[in-house]
């Protein structure tokens, strides 16, 4: 085991798939020469040179499209979008074209491409660079959506996503890049579908993804110290498919559930969670299912403001105590 | 082009034509439904290119007026008429419909239906193309209209930047569905846009198979020559609507007919019997064994084929679950 930041886990996953294959490719904005802006290519553009590793310019539309082509000839393109913020310029080219392509074509052509992309509110970078878009891609048929929570994640994820034939959406954290955590020596592939038991409890099911799985765990060491409930943390790393099964044994077992998100409420991963849960356990419920998530604004650049738009441990904490009736 | 070139293009187009004029019965019918845009008017321009590229073997991809498209590099027509009735045996096993005509095997890489989207898909083929090192290029058809969208400006400019075998034909009909160019576009010849981004480009008479060709020869010998992209504006006109919710009520009924005065398929033909190559009795002739061919065989199986299973209506969302196990559980080896 090696520990290793995030950033690099993401790094080693483009190197090792690149050096197997000639037709995986990297491309996105600044991660040849400058390396990347979260270092996710740092190296590479040396070693693989400009064909595979491509600085594209800032066509966020055009080099999507492009990317997804080439994967109709079997090409493996990485394509990095910088921000997730900038994804709404590829949407039509990820959604109309990599997303239906193989329905549309009666299973002839696959877009078996990979969007990689920075979301989650960072450092007041305000509104159009703090979105979090995890629950626009969850909806789209023919999009796995997975969501790294830590660098073993980050690295699993990225290899099963390259060899995968379907496209891949994966939701990464601007806040996360350089979070250290184990990851395997040899070659590991996450798996694109599930959820994992991050910690077992009996009381209560925190369900978090990406970063919310962190104040999840956070909140369920709080709530055992100082409160004696037992919380389970469920993480939900990949998002579509989500997990029924698994949210339904959690839920049988702990009979209650709240779900963090850093995304705002409506329309989301917790409504998501929610209609599962009712449509699978909903007579396990001792209580009603509860969301911790952002408020619905636009960003604010105002420090304090923005920490009030987005949720964290506390936040999950207060939601627990009040389901149990001890707030 | 050659006497006997030129005798088999004029079967080929024929077919074309019948065939969508067939369509646009089979619409009344409601035997087809959801949108139907046909390509009548038009012909020289996909046969005058794809006569100088290698069907089946080049990559083409175009917008949602794909019939003929598909036709011409090698898809079975009565396939493509069993995709507009929705048929199991479709080129796309029903699931596409008349603006998503596919056929891999023969290098047709697909219809569709977002104006402009295909640029980068056609920018996309071209890379992997020059990735594998292939001799096939790259070509993408679309109307004049999609040239007013943002991937138009983004796909020319990376075509250039990375020297890509693309070559781009604006099949230039004057109108992006019921609006004129003039009332559209800042610039009304097309291949003038493509200066900014330094792509050869050529105008010409999209309505003559033989200029066509000869213009295509060109575009298509610099484009697999390795010299990057290429841009080719053809001047033509549908003589349908844009689909067939389209009453035509933005354009004249005289416009109309000076159009047609100038039909590729009466221009070759009319060539082939000067050049002593066919008679018009042998014209009609063979209109009426196209004719016969559509009813007997192309109609006859779109309307004898199944229809697809219910319980396979989730089939092709995904790739196949079994062949993807390793990466789905995570169980590879």
């Amino acid at each position: 085991m090696a520990n290793i930041m995030y950033w690099e886990a993401i790094q080693r996953a483009h190197d090792e798939e690149m050096a197997r294959d000639p037709l995986v490719i990297c491309m996105g904005e600044d991660i040849g020469v400058a390396g990347g802006t979260y270092k996710a290519t740092k190296g590479l553009y040396e070693k693989y040179g400009p064909l595979r590793v491509m600085d594209t310019p800032i066509s966020e539309g055009g080099f999507t499209g492009l990317g997804i082509g080439a994967s109709f000839l079997g090409v493996r393109p990485v394509i990095e979008i910088m921000s997730v913020n900038f994804a709404w310029l590829a949407m039509d080219q990820m959604f109309n074209s990599a997303a239906k392509v193989r329905y549309m074509s009666g299973g002839q052509l696959t877009a078996p491409c990979v969007f990689r992309s920075a979301g989650g509110a960072a450092h007041q970078l305000g509104a159009q660079h703090s979105a979090r878009m995890e629950k626009v891609f969850m909806g789209i048929a023919g999009l796995r959506v997975v969501t790294p929570s830590n660098p073993k994640q980050a690295y699993g994820l990225l290899k099963s996503a390259i060899r995968c034939d379907d496209p891949v959406f994966i939701n990464e954290h601007e806040l996360m890049y350089n979070m250290k955590g184990e990851v395997p020596d040899g070659e590991y592939f996450h798996p694109l579908e599930g959820s994992e038991v991050t910690r077992s409890g009996t009381d209560v099911t925190l369900f978090g993804y990406n970063i919310s799985v962190h104040w999840c765990l956070k909140a369920a060491e709080i709530l055992d110290k100082q409160y004696g409930i037992s919380a389970e943390v469920i993480d939900l790393y990949s998002l579509s498919p989500l997990d029924r099964a698994g949210i339904k044994a959690s839920v049988s077992k702990t009979h209650r559930a709240v779900i963090a998100e850093e995304d705002e409420a409506p329309v989301g991963v917790g409504a998501e969670v929610i209609a599962l849960i009712n449509e699978e356990c909903f007579f396990e419920l001792d209580a009603a299912p509860v969301r911790v998530h952002s408020a619905l604004v636009p960003q604010p650049y105002n420090h304090t403001l923005e920490k009030a738009a987005i949720p964290d441990h506390e936040d999950v904490v207060k939601a627990v105590l009040k389901m149990f009736g001890k707030a | 082009m050659k006497i006997e070139d030129k005798q088999r293009v004029l079967r080929e187009m024929v077919l074309h034509r019948r065939f969508e004029e067939r369509c646009y019965q089979a619409y009344i019918e409601r035997k087809i439904g959801g949108f139907l845009h046909l390509y009548p008017g038009q012909e020289a321009c996909c046969n005058g290119v794809m006569e100088a590229a290698r069907p089946g073997h080049d990559y083409v991809i175009t917008g949602y007026r794909d019939h003929v498209h598909a036709i011409k590099c090698g898809a079975d027509p009565r396939e493509v008429m069993a995709e507009l009735y929705g048929k199991e045996t479709g080129s796309s096993k029903g699931r596409g419909g008349s603006m998503h005509i596919f056929d891999a095997a023969h290098h047709f890489m697909g219809g569709y239906a977002l104006v402009g989207g295909p640029f980068p898909l056609a920018a996309g083929i071209a890379k992997a193309i020059q990735l594998k090192g292939g001799d096939e290029i790259a070509i993408c058809f679309l109307g004049d209209a999609a040239n007013n969208q943002g991937v138009f400006h983004e796909t020319m400019n990376m075509a250039a930047l990375w020297k890509l075998p693309v070559l781009f034909v604006c099949e230039n009909n004057l109108y992006g569905i019921g609006t004129s160019i003039e009332r559209s576009t800042a610039v009304v010849h097309q291949h003038k846009r493509v200066a900014a981004y330094n792509i050869p480009a050529d105008e010409c008479d999209g309505q003559d198979i033989e200029i066509v060709y000869e213009h295509a020869r060109r575009a298509v010998d610099h484009v697999r020559s390795g010299n990057g992209p290429y841009f080719l504006e053809l001047m033509t006109y549908r003589y349908r609507g844009h689909s067939m919710s389209d009453s035509r009520g933005y354009r004249s009924r005289e416009e109309e007919e000076l159009w047609k005065q100038r039909d590729p398929i009466f221009i070759l033909r009319d060539r082939l019997i000067e050049d002593g190559a066919l008679t018009m009795a042998g014209f009609e002739a063979l209109e009426k064994e196209t004719d016969a061919y559509i009813e007997n065989e192309v109609i006859k199986f779109a309307e004898e084929s199944p229809e697809p299973r219910v319980e396979d209506l989730e089939k092709y969302v995904l790739a196949d679950r079994d062949t993807q196990l390793p990466w789905i559980t995570g169980k590879a080896a």
